[in-house]
């Protein structure tokens, strides 16, 4: 009895998985990107079956590419995809879930070793985004038979490092952080320059700058004041007028104009 | 001593005795003859009989050995109860009226018990489970209404309470039926409760109901193999038909597992176990594929130098179905696809822990700690994600300024906006103390001492430089940015007498904020405080476990690369000497260039710290006592390093 009751069940649950995927799996859907990198993608964000190479510094040994993977991901896996990382053993996964990745949903393949070519066709199979560091020169044959698995499977690959015939290579071109002074500060947002280069849709090259990390303002709650209206905080009415009205009892220091102006040379670029 | 002879192998028809205690509990009949007797000591026994075998009383090992002769009286009727390894009771009624008579069904259990187990038992039949207990010594059935008069014969040391008998003894009560004969009131009286109930017994008024043993479905499978398992091959195959056969009998009972502990026992009696986890109930497959990942991790455990390798063959295995649950299907996401990509990942991991190992697919989980390497524990998928160490959320140092992991070119707020309100209930941001107190070594301390120093602020009158200034709000902006030079002349504007040094140190509320996590505005912190306490209200709140805050934890961004083996390095002054910090946190020249592991020095451009952190150092090999330093390089690469021991260490990169 319990057995029969067993196997209805399970028939039930082939009925309703099977109605799940009549509208194909998936194959010509996007994953979501994170808004300020889209405009890098043809169509947008990560699609499905595309192979999306995210380049390491050319002399550097790290300039911002690990950082950008993370954000490649982070929405995708956010919106509930599942990704897997092979042979990035120092990836830094607290970076990883403060740029927004479901830990729960992420697998890392550290040391791959010999089977890397394996391991990454198996994830292929079954997960939503691989991200596979390239570990050195990569036969051109067992890439192209990698991409063409991605490609059928609905897999989004993501070669780290160097991969010819990407269908887009984004690569960090250029980063400056700031927040750290001679002795004090820290670290606290970067500004990059991220470039799109590759096939297709994506064959004109696009440059995009970004905070990567970056830092944000809340508003902050300021009581009515009665006689004297509360200071704006937007940069923009600080950037066009430099000294603060005297009215507003704005005390600034010779810091604030200098980062003032700053803003509104940044601004100007 | 059969639970020994069937356990342990000792031969029963000799001389054996059980002890407990140093004392003999029970002696065979071989033993009996040679004048060993229950209560003597170990050495007066063995001075009796030069070769008797001892025994220690093990219930547990009685426990075991009589289970089959509980399964074996199953057999033969419904309803049984243990009372003690080595005796069960059963309601005579049922069995009785099935086997025509109580004789014959005493004889069917018996029988069956001999033959299921090849045991000796005797039975006894009588109105109370005491009674029975007593007719089963001769193997007796009372008829029904007898048991007082059986009972009236019995000595009194039956009711197995050596004191109360001792001293009814004494008092002149020999047999039951004299006990039996004294007025229950007085007994109650003279003999507490305890004596009550022996009354009542040995009256034979013994109606407390049989509490009825369930029989536990025994799920386990284990199979012991004559030839030790040592090639991994071999041992999966006799894993797979193990799987099989634990997976027909959850089947058997409509249950399903979702964990799997596997048990080993190598040819040396070494024992190894392991705890599966799924996420789903294991099906068949799934339990070949967990028993052969992990016999090949035992095997070949030395190739991924894992301790617990065995140092010969396996001879026995055993799986052990845990968290076991009814099965009714899983159940899939409303229109499947939440369940079937969860599957497809599933299964895609699975395949990858066969090829590398089930160590080689891990899962981050998040926990507490203070650098970016030891908040991170690395789990095999499939186990259970538990953190190392507990951890609160990450709060921002500031609270109106937060680290987005990307933000688009155009909103370029100002790095630091601090509003200051001259409002009464905001405790005030600026702390002359903060300079020197954020340099003290031990954070622990240092979180207790701010607090108490800000609630003492608090509640006394505020200090005069800390009055409101005149103003209605104040607009603060900290903090230049890195490439602009220190001012030469004076601020314009008209500033605070501590304008200057504001700069600094709000930026290190900021920094030493971050590790704190108390938030240095908010001023209320978590030290000690339970979070669930402080707005109880007097409302049924349920109980919140505090979590710890780790203060000390480095401030947001996180680094995104970690290496595993930190690189070594040398930080140089201007003048070229390798940096220090001194005890009391001094630097000994400013970081001026950095070489990494015998590269060419490449300049320092800005740096932060040293952020000292001296942890677990309760736990000997777990401690560490660092000072770390932010630093951006001449090539726009920003690192965190360390100076543990004089030794400087790259020990996060932020890429």
């Amino acid at each position: 009895m319990a057995g029969r009751m067993i196997s209805g069940a399970a028939a039930l649950a082939e009925l309703v998985r099977t109605a799940g995927e009549t509208a194909e799996p998936g194959v010509h859907r996007m994953l979501p990107v994170a808004p300020e990198l889209s405009g890098l993608l043809p169509g947008r964000g990560l699609r499905r079956g595309s192979t999306i190479a995210v380049a390491t510094g050319r002399s550097q040994p790290a300039s911002g590419g690990t950082s950008l993977l993370l954000a490649l991901l982070s929405e995708a896996s956010r919106t509930g995809s599942w990704c897997a990382v092979v042979g990035v053993p120092a990836l830094g996964a607290v970076a990883a879930a403060e740029s927004g990745i479901a830990l729960g949903r992420l697998a890392l393949v550290p040391n791959p070793g010999p089977e890397w070519a394996t391991v990454v066709a198996a994830l292929i199979d079954g997960v939503d985004v691989v991200v596979a560091a390239v570990p050195g020169a990569i036969a051109p044959a067992i890439a192209g038979r990698l991409v063409a698995r991605a490609r059928q499977r609905g897999c989004v690959l993501v070669p780290f490092g160097h991969w010819d015939g990407a269908d887009v290579t984004l690569q960090v071109t250029a980063g400056r952080w700031e927040g750290l002074g001679a002795g004090r500060g820290r670290l606290r947002r970067r500004e990059v320059t991220v470039l799109a280069r590759g096939r297709g849709a994506a064959a004109r090259p696009k440059e995009l700058t970004m905070w990567m990390p970056g830092v944000t303002v809340r508003p902050p709650t300021l009581p009515p004041v009665a006689g004297s209206a509360p200071p704006t905080l937007s940069p923009a009415a600080g950037a066009t007028s430099p000294a603060p009205a005297a009215s507003a009892e704005i005390l600034m220091s010779w810091r604030a104009r200098r980062t003032v102006s700053h803003q509104h040379r940044l601004a100007a670029v | 001593m059969v639970a020994a002879e069937i356990v342990d192998g000792v031969d029963a028809s000799g001389p054996v005795v059980v002890l407990r205690e140093n004392r003999v509990v029970a002696c065979s009949e071989a033993a009996r003859r040679e004048g060993v007797r229950q209560g003597l000591r170990r050495r007066e026994a063995q001075s009796r009989c030069p070769r008797l075998v001892v025994v220690e009383h093990d219930p547990g090992r009685d426990a075991r050995a009589f289970e089959p002769v509980v399964a074996a009286v199953e057999e033969a009727a419904v309803g049984v109860e243990v009372i003690r390894p080595g005796s069960c009771a059963l309601a005579a009624r049922g069995p009785a009226r099935y086997f025509g008579g109580e004789e014959a069904a005493a004889e069917r259990i018996v029988e069956q018990i001999a033959e299921a187990c090849a045991v000796e038992s005797q039975v006894g039949i009588a109105d109370g489970v005491f009674a029975a207990g007593l007719a089963a010594r001769d193997g007796r059935v009372v008829a029904p209404g007898e048991t007082a008069a059986f009972l009236a014969g019995m000595p009194i040391d039956a009711l197995e309470r050596p004191e109360l008998a001792d001293l009814l003894k004494r008092l002149g009560v020999k047999t039951l039926g004299d006990f039996a004969g004294l007025p229950a009131a007085d007994v109650l009286s003279r003999f507490g409760f305890d004596g009550a109930l022996a009354h009542r017994l040995a009256s034979g008024r013994d109606h407390r109901p049989l509490a009825v043993r369930q029989p536990p479905p025994d799920l386990d499978v284990a199979d012991t193999y004559d030839e030790p398992l040592a090639r991994v091959d071999v041992a999966a195959f006799a894993g797979k038909v193990l799987a099989e056969r634990l997976h027909e009998r959850l089947a058997a009972h409509g249950l399903a597992c979702t964990r799997l502990g596997i048990e080993a026992v190598t040819a040396d009696g070494q024992e190894l176990h392991r705890v599966w986890r799924h996420d789903g109930t294991l099906t068949a497959a799934a339990i070949a594929e967990r028993v052969r990942w992990q016999l090949d991790g035992w095997l070949t455990g030395a190739r991924r130098g894992t301790a617990t390798r065995p140092t010969a063959g396996l001879v026995r295995l055993r799986l052990i179905p845990d968290g076991v649950l009814v099965h009714l299907g899983l159940q899939p996401g409303l229109w499947g696809d939440a369940g079937a990509d969860r599957e497809r990942a599933h299964r895609a991991f699975s395949r990858v822990q066969g090829l590398l190992g089930p160590e080689a697919l891990v899962t981050p989980v998040l926990g507490g700690g203070r650098s970016a390497d030891d908040q991170i524990r690395l789990v095999p998928w499939g186990d259970e994600r538990e953190p190392a160490r507990p951890a609160a959320p990450h709060v921002e140092p500031v609270p109106e300024i937060g680290t987005a992991p990307l933000l688009a070119r155009s909103e370029a707020p100002a790095l630091s906006l601090q509003l200051i309100l001259p409002t009464a209930e905001e405790p005030p941001d600026e702390q002359p103390t903060e300079d020197t107190e954020s340099r003290t070594p031990t954070e622990g301390a240092e979180v207790i001492h701010l607090e108490s120093r800000r609630a003492a602020r608090a509640a006394g009158p505020p200090a005069p430089e800390e009055q409101p200034e005149p103003v209605k709000a104040r607009l603060r902006v900290v903090g230049p940015a890195p490439n602009e030079p220190p001012p030469n002349e004076p601020p314009p504007n008209e500033a605070p007498p501590n304008e200057a040094p504001a700069g600094r140190r709000a930026e290190t509320a900021a920094g030493w904020g971050a590790k704190t996590s108390a938030g240095p505005v908010g001023g209320v912190t978590v030290v000690g405080v339970p979070a669930g306490r402080r707005k109880g209200g007097g409302r049924r709140v349920p109980p919140l476990v505090a979590l710890p805050p780790w203060p000390g934890r480095l401030p947001k961004p996180a680094p995104a690369v970690v290496p595993l083996q930190p690189p070594a390095a040398v930080v140089l002054d201007d003048t070229g000497t390798p940096v220090g910090v001194s005890a009391r946190l001094d630097l000994t020249g400013d970081p001026a260039a950095l070489i990494v592991e015998r590269g060419d020095p490449i300049t320092i451009t800005g740096w932060a710290g040293p952020w000292p952190i001296d942890e677990r150092w309760w736990a000997g090999e777990e401690s560490r006592r660092r000072a770390r330093f932010q630093v951006v390089l001449e090539d726009g690469r920003a690192l965190l390093l360390s100076l543990a021991g004089g030794h400087w260490a790259v020990e996060a990169i932020y890429d």
